[in-house]
This record gives structure tokens, C-alpha cells and sequence, in this order.
């Protein structure tokens, strides 16, 4: 903390509050910390190793393309080698990369303490590193997958990959989608609901527009790959056939969930990137950004159009004419609010006057790069040149200029440009320079020549070449730009360490940034700011500098230290005004022991330990139940004194509590996975050639009536339990309730009964899934009135807000269940 | 295509450029309606659309049409082979080479056995996928007579870039013999 300046209330109100957010003493402090800052460091040292892993991997794909006819690795290693160099950059780096540059930095930049569930986020902290790490250490094994990032099935399946690599591609890789789905959860709610006192959606900062539009975007498209690997799963361990052609499967399938998530994935990765742009280059140019709701609609709108694309990954399946033309259009489209954006930054500059330090040059690098990117892949989205070059070295090209350009630049400069607020210290070495031109020149070298052997015919995952195709000048030059590119990476890396262990202690908002971050102490502490501004304007600091010292005395919201606990402001989400005050959960090691239990039920099945993975789940439903069992508070304490003269009730006691909001985004995300189910069933059965199955279901009188019965009443009982809980009577309702999820299950099971072989024909593996899904999710449901009758035995007296959120479980499992139920029954209905 | 990707290119980096090395003496005059109306929408929308027209025409001109003196093969793909057959002549199978007619149009119907693969030949046509259970039709014509490379272009595994096989394309007397020697 910068102390000078500061005296009298500031320094205690620091003293006090830096008691109140502190983490545990000692190494424990890690294993139970939940704070944002001490979260997002570790996201980002692993997300680093991780980047420095694929790397490695990187130029040992460079060492054996240098020469023709290497020895250097057989197709058996090179396989393995350039599938984990994909999947440990696009999972294991890219986007944990950007939820931890957003963890450290979106509370400050909303002017909050700390994100809305702080614990949701350091669980899938924990789940990511052992996800990851079980991934790194199966290929040092050697037991990597080896089919390519987007593991194409036959090839991946059990009968062509005998072995465990793909197990541990789809149990691994889902494992952190888990932890991402988390992350996104917890970013949208903090953004929708966890801001300075007068921020309206209108006031945030661009950047929070854009992780909102990137989180909602994993909730919608990490669902389908997330299905998508549970089918190719389950058809590796049971043999149910979903890919399986003579069994009613299609590869197919396989293909449009995997780009149904895999094209979005591409702007999940670009548009972090993209909002950390959006914020630097005005501040470099010293003005405002030209357009903010430009920006913001372009964003929503590359979000929304990246969804109808997934199609152009897919141009030589054999796609019908029509389908072709339309996608095609469609993905040139996206070009429209990209150039939305690029011109916004350019006449950005152009209003300004732009001072060249570092995190500027990596954004020049950025432009140079990214235009050349947009550019081929525009030309990739032409049907007729796509044929030509798809699976060639010119798609490797186009997706690193994309990625390196468009993604590790921008975030480069993300890193030198907060680097005062994450770490407290500035540049120091003149390193950060040379490492740029290393980098940059070398990147375009590498990858210029990586386009022409494309266009020259060399194909992509071909571990060699003959002699005397042309292409050995291009190979060479290639990898050995690649070497010099990595040096300068590397080079970057030790520069950022020395500053963070070395650096000049910088002094606060170095850059003169209009933001609220840069209104906190230099790091920023753990709690962030001693009391929660009050903003009027889009960029606070820009007419207010004095805003910082103000805050430090404690002359926003909250400031009020008495209470004791770890607390911030919940606003309205539209118009900013302060509507709730929300105790966050202080220092636990639950997260840390759910995440190990969670990962042992993810990895047992490698082992065929499914006892152990059945075990592992129990223990995370009593994990579970404990975690919010903790949280719940026992008394009721109704108003609370927020600051500036405002009574505000406590979050938990109202009928929206962050816990709603959470459940809302995470339902929205469970309902996209069940739609997926939906489309498969519709795909196979439209488009799989052995279909239709032997015979369908036809269903007898009594399941029906159970389902309908059952849908009707768990629809009911929480209706009811709202107004029960004014008069003190829920058991009723509860019991109601209970019943009702029993209905859905036995309904769930007599589709099983009447199926009882999954593996004969993919028709019957759906119906599996689809009667699965219903008795998950009563179980659930089940659970969570459980848990309100514990409450109540207990002797707490029931809240609104949590009656609220059971409702939407309910609401949404007699929903889903009836539609499961009725796609089951309805081919047989009338055979 | 080329040269309008690098005028963009160059148009772009002239800009930035540019707005690089001014320095206004204040605070410059936003000009939203250039920068986003014209530069952010119209630029890309029109050289858009024109690249579209332009692609689409060029596949309608590779699409297959009716004609009468088609000739139809079989091509199946496996790890790591492919193996043809001809309608013209049953019975017969070739391995790795397939035999055609220069000058006629050949529909070639293309399936897998195994695993996704893809029949590319780079001087005959674009790719398209060997996918088991699914037949996709390609249509080729080679103008003249002689051999073309041929490979597979979806990653199958470790023989993948083996997965190779070549395309010969006879004279009228030659195909006929070929369709005759059938064995
Ligand atoms: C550090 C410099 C890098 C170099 C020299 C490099 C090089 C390569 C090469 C040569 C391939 C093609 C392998 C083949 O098809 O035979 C490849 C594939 C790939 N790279 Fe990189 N790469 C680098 C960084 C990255 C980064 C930062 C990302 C993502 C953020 C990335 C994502 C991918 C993906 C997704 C593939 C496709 C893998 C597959 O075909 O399954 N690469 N890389
Ligand atoms: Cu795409």
C-alpha cells in the first residue's frame, strides 16, 4: 500500500479491513483463500505453465517439420505431440488465461470487493489444476490422446483408439469446462449485480461488457462439447452406440456438437482479448474510446452470429448445396463487427495522442497480425478456396495468426499494462523491448512460410515430407522463426518476473486511467476498496482524481468496518442504484476438498474405478450440502446500515439473492446441455443411416400418468411454499414436493425397465440419456428440499430467497422432464 | 483475391499508421460517422457482398449437373487404402489407382469402411469426405489423359499421410480396354 498521503481514518479503516479479508497464515492460506486477488495469481501462474507447456510441445513439432524425412519422431509421437500442443493451448491456457486477468481485475473495475462467489471461484481453481495436471502427467506417460483436437470419432473410438489417451482428452478436457462453466456463473452474476454505487449498465467499463458477452457465450456453448464427450464417453466405456454407423450412430453427430461449441470457442478466445484492447488503447492514446455502444453492440452481435457458423468447420462433409451458400454468407459475415471494432480502436488513436510504451507496441503487433488473420480467414469462408486449402498448413497459418495475434498480443500488452496494479511495480529492464521485436518479426516470418507450404499442398498432421516437393526452404524458415519466437516469448516471461520480484515501486494510476481499478491502492489489496465509490460518469476517474482518496477514507458505501465481516454492494442491475448488502464467506478449505473429490469422480472411470467415481459423487453431495449449509445464516437480521444514510437489506434476505441469479445462469447453461440432447436425438434420427431402430417405446398408461402428475406437482409445491413460509407451514409442501420427484423418477426408471439394453441400437442409448437426465435432476430437485427440511428441523426459519431458488430447480426439472419423457415416448406412441 | 486482401491490408496499416504519428494539438473531433459508418460498416459489407457473388458462382460452376454420358465409380476408403469400383464394369476392383475417362464427366462416390477420411484430388476437384454410412458424390473431369495425385485429407492416425493414391485418366481406346481387360 502507497502510504503516503494517507493518515487518521484511511489508515485504520485499512488496518481493519486488511484483518477482515486476510487470507489464513502460511501455506494453508493457498489451499483455503478465496479472495479474487489470491485466486486470480495462482489462475494465472498455472495458465502460464500451461502456455509454456504447449509451447515446448510447439517446437517440437517445429524441430521434426525443419528438416524432410525426420527421425527425430514417428507418426506414433508426432500424433500425440500436435494433439496436446492444441488442446493444452485452447484449454489449458487460452481461456483460463482470460478468466484469471479477469478475476484479479473486474472488481476493481466495478468498483466492488471481491466477485460474487468467491468460493465458486477458487473450486474451480482447484478442479482446473487437477484437471489439467492429470492431462500433463498421462502424456508424459505416454498416454496422450492422439486424435487431433477435435477428436473426430470412429477414429477415436474405443474400436481405433484402444488405449486410455482419448479417456483421458474427454474426462480431462470436461473437467475443466466444469471449472470454466463455474467461472462464467460467477462473472456474469458479479457483473450483473455487483457494482459501484451509480454504475448502470450504461457506466461500466467496456471491458465488463465484454467478459459479460464471453461468459454468457461459455454458458451457451460449452454445453453441446460437454454432451458431445459425455456421448463419445460413454460409447468408449458401455458401448452405447452414438457414432456407431451400424448401430444407428453417426460420426456426424460427433462433428456438429464439437463445432457447435468449437466455432464460438474462437470468439470466447478473441473477445477478452478484444475488451483488454478496448480498455488499453484509449488510455495509451490518452482519450475515451470513439463509440462505446458501437463497441458494445458489436461485441453482442459477434456473440450472437458466432452461433449460427459451426457449419463452415464442416464444408466438405458433404453438406447440401443450399446449407453451404447460406453458411458461407453468414460466416463472412462476422467480418462486419470485427471492422466495427478495429475501426473504433483506429480513429481512437486517431482522436488522441498516442504515447509509445510497451503495452501499445504489443497492440501494434496485434493490428499488424489480426488484419492479416481476419483477412485469410475471410477467404477460408469461400467455399470453393476452402476445398482447396482445408487440412492444409495454410489453416494452420490462418488459426495462429488469429489466435497469436488476435489473443496472446492483446494479452501481452493486458499483462505490462496492469502489471503497477497486479504486482505494485513497473518495468524496470529495457528486456520488454527486445523481447517484442523478437517476437513479433519472428511470429510473421514463421507463419508466412507456414501459409505458402499450405497453399504449396503440405497437409496439416503429417508428421514429414519427402524431399523435393518444394517445400523444404519453407519448413526450415520456419522453424527456425519459431525458435527465435519462442526465445522472445521466454524473454517476456523472465521480464515479468523480474519486474513483479524487482520492479520500480510505481506510483498509483500511473497511466492516468479513468477507471475505477486504478482507484485502488498500488497492488490492490484484498479487499479492494475501503468503501464502495460513488460514480456518476463512465469514466470516474476522468474528471474526479481525487475520487481515490475519498474512497480510502472511507466516504462511499460500507465503510462501516463494525459488523466485521467481508462485505459489498449488490445494485440494481440496470440502473446502478445500491439495493443490497451481501456478506461474502470468508476462509475455507471446502472449495479445495470439493474440487478433489469432484476430479476423483471425474478421473476414477480412467481406471474403470466407477465404484470410486460413484463414491467420489456422494461425497460431493454431502460436501456440497455442508458448503451452503455454512453459508446459510441462522437469524434473520432485516436492515442494515449501508452507508450515506441508506437502510439496505441483507442479500440472503431478499427474494434475489446472488444465489438466485447464479442458479438462473447456471440453469441457462444446464438447459442448452438438454437441448443438445434434443438436437441429437432429432439429428440421428433424421440423418443416421440405419435408422429407424427394431422397435420403438411405446409407452404403457401408468408412467405417463406418473410424469404429468409428478411435473405438476414439483411445479406446485415451491408456488406454495412461498406463501407457507409466511405462516410457518412448509412440510406440506415439502412433502408435496418430494412426492412429486419420486413420480418423475419412477417414470424415469420404467423407461429404462423397458429398455434394458442400452448398447443395441443408438435409439435406446438416447432413451437412456433422456431418462437420465430426468432422474439426475430429480434427484437434485430431491436434494434440495431435503435440504430446506433440514433447515427447518434445525430450527431456522426458511427464506424467501432460497424457497425462490429451489422453485427455479423445480420449475426447470418438471419442465425438461416432460419434454425428455414425451420425445421418448412419442415414436411409439402411435406405432 | 489476393491482391484485394492486401489492399485492405495496406489501407488498414496506412491508417493506424497515420493515426500513430498525428498528434492534434487537442483533443481531435471523434468523426464517428466516417470512422463507424463508413470505415466500421460500409467498407466490409460491400467488399463483403462482392466476395460472396463471386464465391458462389464459382461453386455453382463446380456443381454436378445432369449429362448423359456420365460415368459413376465407387471409392472407398479404409486405414490406409482406397479401393474403387466401376458401375461400367462390375466386378471390378482397383487398389489406390483410380481409372477414369479423360474428358467425360465422372461422378465418384465416395465412402468410408473405418474412420473419416477425405478423397482429395488437388488438379480434379476440391475435397470431400469419406464418411462411414454416408455416400458424398463428387464430381470430377480430367481434360486430358494422364495421372493425377490423389490424396486422403482428414487426419485418420498413424498411416495418414501414407494414405495416398493416383488417378488415371485414358483416351477413349484405353478406357475401353481398361473396362474390357477387367479380370
Ligand atoms: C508458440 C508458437 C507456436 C507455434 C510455433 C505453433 C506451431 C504449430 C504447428 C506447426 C501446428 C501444426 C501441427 C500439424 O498440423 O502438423 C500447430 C497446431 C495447432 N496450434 Fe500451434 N503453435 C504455436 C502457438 C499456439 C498457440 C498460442 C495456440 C492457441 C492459443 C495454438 C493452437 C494450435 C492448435 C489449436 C493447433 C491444431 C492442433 C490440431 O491439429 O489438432 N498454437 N501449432
Ligand atoms: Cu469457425
Amino acid at each position: 500500500m502507497n502510504q503516503t498521503g494517507l493518515h487518521g481514518t484511511a489508515l485504520r479503516l485499512h488496518k481493519t479491513l486488511a484483518r477482515i479479508w486476510a487470507p489464513d497464515p502460511g501455506w494453508r492460506g493457498w489451499l483455503t483463500t478465496s479472495n479474487n486477488n489470491d485466486i486470480g495469481r495462482l489462475f494465472l501462474c498455472v495458465a502460464t505453465a500451461f502456455f509454456v507447456i504447449g509451447g515446448l510441445l510447439a517446437m517440437l513439432i517445429r524441430a521434426q517439420l525443419a528438416t524432410p524425412g525426420s527421425a527425430f519422431m514417428g507418426p506414433e509421437a508426432y500424433n500425440q505431440v500436435f494433439t496436446m500442443h492444441g488442446t493444452v493451448m485452447m484449454f489449458l491456457f487460452a481461456i483460463p488465461f482470460f478468466e484469471a486477468m479477469s478475476m484479479l481485475l473486474l472488481p476493481g473495475m466495478l468498483g466492488t470487493r471481491d466477485l460474487a462467489f468467491p468460493r465458486l471461484g477458487a473450486y474451480g481453481l482447484w478442479v482446473y489444476i487437477f484437471g489439467g495436471t492429470a492431462v500433463i502427467i498421462a502424456m508424459l506417460m505416454g498416454l496422450a490422446p492422439d486424435g487431433g483436437w477435435f477428436m473426430y470419432p470412429p477414429l477415436t473410438s474405443a474400436a481405433f483408439s484402444p488405449g486410455l489417451g482419448a479417456d483421458v482428452w474427454l474426462l480431462g478436457i470436461t473437467s475443466i469446462e466444469v471449472s470454466a462453466i463455474a467461472t462464467a456463473v460467477e462473472v456474469v452474476v458479479t457483473v450483473l449485480r455487483y457494482r459501484a454505487a451509480g454504475m448502470s449498465l450504461s457506466r461500466m467499463p467496456i471491458f465488463a461488457w465484454y467478459i459479460l458477452v464471453v461468459s454468457v457465450m461459455i454458458l451457451t456453448a460449452f454445453p453441446p462439447m460437454i454432451l458431445g464427450s459425455l456421448l463419445l464417453e460413454v460409447e468408449r466405456a458401455l458401448d452405447w452406440p452414438f457414432f456407431q454407423v451400424e448401430n444407428g450412430g453417426d460420426p456426424l453427430l460427433w462433428q456438429h456438437l464439437f463445432w457447435l461449441f468449437g466455432h464460438p470457442e474462437v470468439y470466447i478466445i478473441f473477445l477478452p482479448a478484444a475488451g483488454m484492447i478496448a480498455t488499453i488503447l484509449p488510455v495509451m492514446a490518452r482519450t475515451t474510446l470513439l463509440g462505446y455502444g458501437w463497441v458494445v453492440a458489436a461485441a453482442i452481435s459477434l456473440a450472437v452470429l458466432s452461433f449460427g457458423l459451426w457449419v463452415h468447420h464442416m464444408f466438405t462433409t458433404g453438406i447440401p448445396h443450399l446449407g453451404l451458400a447460406f453458411f458461407s454468407a453468414a460466416s463472412t459475415l462476422v467480418a462486419v463487427p470485427t471492422s466495427v471494432m478495429i475501426f473504433s480502436w483506429i480513429g481512437t488513436l486517431w482522436k488522441g495522442r498516442v504515447r509509445m510504451e510497451l503495452p501499445m507496441l504489443w497492440l501494434i503487433g496485434f493490428f499488424a497480425t489480426f488484419v492479416i488473420g481476419g483477412l485469410t480467414g475471410v477467404m477460408l469462408a469461400i467455399v470453393p478456396f476452402n476445398w482447396q486449402v482445408h487440412d492444409t498448413h495454410f489453416v494452420v497459418a490462418h488459426l495462429h495468426y488469429v489466435l497469436i495475434g488476435g489473443y496472446v498480443f492483446p494479452m501481452i500488452a493486458a499483462v505490462y499494462f496492469f502489471q503497477p496494479l497486479l504486482t505494485g511495480r513497473s518495468s524496470f529492464f529495457r528486456l520488454g523491448g527486445v523481447a517484442f521485436w523478437l517476437v513479433v518479426p519472428a511470429f510473421h516470418v514463421t507463419f508466412l512460410a507456414v501459409h505458402v507450404a499450405g497453399l504449396l499442398g503440405q497437409r496439416r498432421r503429417t508428421w514429414t515430407y519427402n524431399e523435393g516437393q518444394g517445400w523444404e526452404v519453407l519448413n526450415l524458415v520456419a522453424s527456425v522463426a519459431s525458435f527465435v519466437m519462442a526465445i522472445g516469448f521466454a524473454l517476456v516471461i523472465l521480464d515479468i518476473a523480474i519486474n513483479t520480484f524487482a520492479g520500480l515501486r510505481g506510483r498509483r494510476n500511473q497511466w492516468n486511467a479513468t477507471t475505477l481499478e486504478w482507484a485502488a491502492a498500488n497492488p490492490s489489496p484484498n479487499y479492494g476498496f475501503a468503501s464502495i465509490p460513488v460514480v456518476r460518469g463512465r469514466y470516474p476517474l476522468l474528471k474526479d482524481p481525487d475520487l481515490a482518496l475519498r474512497i480510502a477514507k472511507g466516504e462511499g458505501y460500507l465503510a462501516d468496518t463494525s459488523r466485521n465481516r467481508r462485505e459489498t454492494l449488490i445494485v440494481a442491475t440496470t440502473t446502478g442504484e445500491p439495493s443490497q448488502v451481501v456478506v461474502l464467506p470468508g476462509n475455507s478449505i471446502l472449495p479445495f476438498l470439493l474440487a478433489v473429490v469432484t476430479s476423483t469422480s471425474f478421473l476414477a472411470p480412467l481406471f474403470k474405478a466407477y465404484w470410486l467415481s460413484g463414491l467420489a459423487l456422494v461425497g460431493v453431495i454431502i460436501l456440497a450440502l455442508i458448503w451452503v449449509w455454512r453459508l446459510a445464516p441462522a437469524r434473520t437480521e432485516g436492515l442494515v446500515d449501508a452507508g450515506h444514510g441508506s437502510q439496505l437489506p441483507i442479500a440472503s434476505e431478499t427474494a434475489d439473492p446472488p444465489g438466485w441469479w447464479g442458479s438462473l445462469f447456471l440453469l441457462l447453461a444446464d438447459g442448452v446441455h438438454f437441448g443438445s440432447l434434443l438436437f441429437g436425438y432429432a439429428f440421428l434420427w433424421t440423418v443416421a443411416p440405419n435408422w429407424p431402430p427394431p422397435t420403438y417405446l411405446s409407452p404403457e398408461l401408468w408412467p405417463v400418468v406418473l410424469a404429468v402428475g409428478g411435473a405438476v406437482a414439483l411445479a406446485l409445491a415451491p408456488r406454495l411454499m412461498l406463501r407457507g413460509i409466511e405462516r410457518g407451514r412448509v412440510w406440506p409442501m415439502l412433502l408435496m414436493g418430494a412426492i412429486g420427484t419420486l413420480a418423475l423418477g419412477a417414470a424415469a426408471a420404467s423407461v429404462m425397465l423397458a429398455r434394458p439394453d442400452p448398447a443395441s441400437h443408438a435409439f435406446d442409448a438416447t432413451l437412456w440419456l433422456l431418462a437420465g437426465h430426468v432422474a439426475f435432476h430429480a434427484a437434485l430437485t430431491l436434494i434440495m428440499l431435503g435440504y430446506l427440511g433440514l433447515r427447518r428441523i434445525a430450527g431456522h426459519s426458511l427464506r424467501v430467497g432460497e424457497a425462490r431458488i429451489v422453485g427455479l430447480w423445480a420449475d426447470f426439472t418438471a419442465a425438461t422432464s416432460l419434454l425428455a419423457l414425451g420425445a421418448a415416448w412419442l415414436p411409439g406412441a402411435f406405432g | 483475391m489476393l491482391a484485394g486482401g492486401v489492399a485492405i491490408f495496406a489501407f488498414v496499416l496506412g491508417l493506424l499508421t497515420a493515426a500513430l504519428v498525428r498528434r492534434p494539438a487537442r483533443e481531435g473531433d471523434p468523426a464517428t460517422g466516417i470512422w463507424l459508418w463508413t470505415l466500421g460498416l460500409g467498407l466490409p459489407l460491400a467488399t463483403l457482398a462482392a466476395l460472396t457473388v463471386y464465391g458462389l458462382v464459382m461453386g455453382e460452376r463446380l456443381l454436378p449437373r445432369e449429362t448423359p454420358d456420365l460415368v459413376t465409380v465407387e471409392a472407398e476408403a479404409r486405414q490406409w487404402a482406397w479401393s474403387f469400383a466401376y458401375s461400367d464394369a462390375p466386378g471390378l476392383v482397383t487398389v489406390d489407382v483410380l481409372h477414369i475417362p479423360a474428358g467425360l464427366p465422372v461422378d465418384v462416390r465416395i465412402t468410408s469402411v473405418d474412420v473419416v477420411h477425405s478423397f482429395w484430388v488437388p488438379r480434379l476437384a476440391g475435397k470431400l469426405d469419406a464418411i462411414p454410412g454416408h455416400v458424398n458424390v463428387l464430381r470430377i473431369e480430367a481434360q486430358a489423359p494422364g495421372t493425377y495425385a490423389g490424396q486422403s485429407a482428414e487426419f485418420s492416425g498413424t498411416g495418414y499421410r501414407e494414405h495416398t493414391f493416383t488417378v488415371e485418366a485414358h483416351g477413349p481406346a484405353a478406357w475401353n480396354a481398361f473396362l474390357q481387360g477387367a479380370p
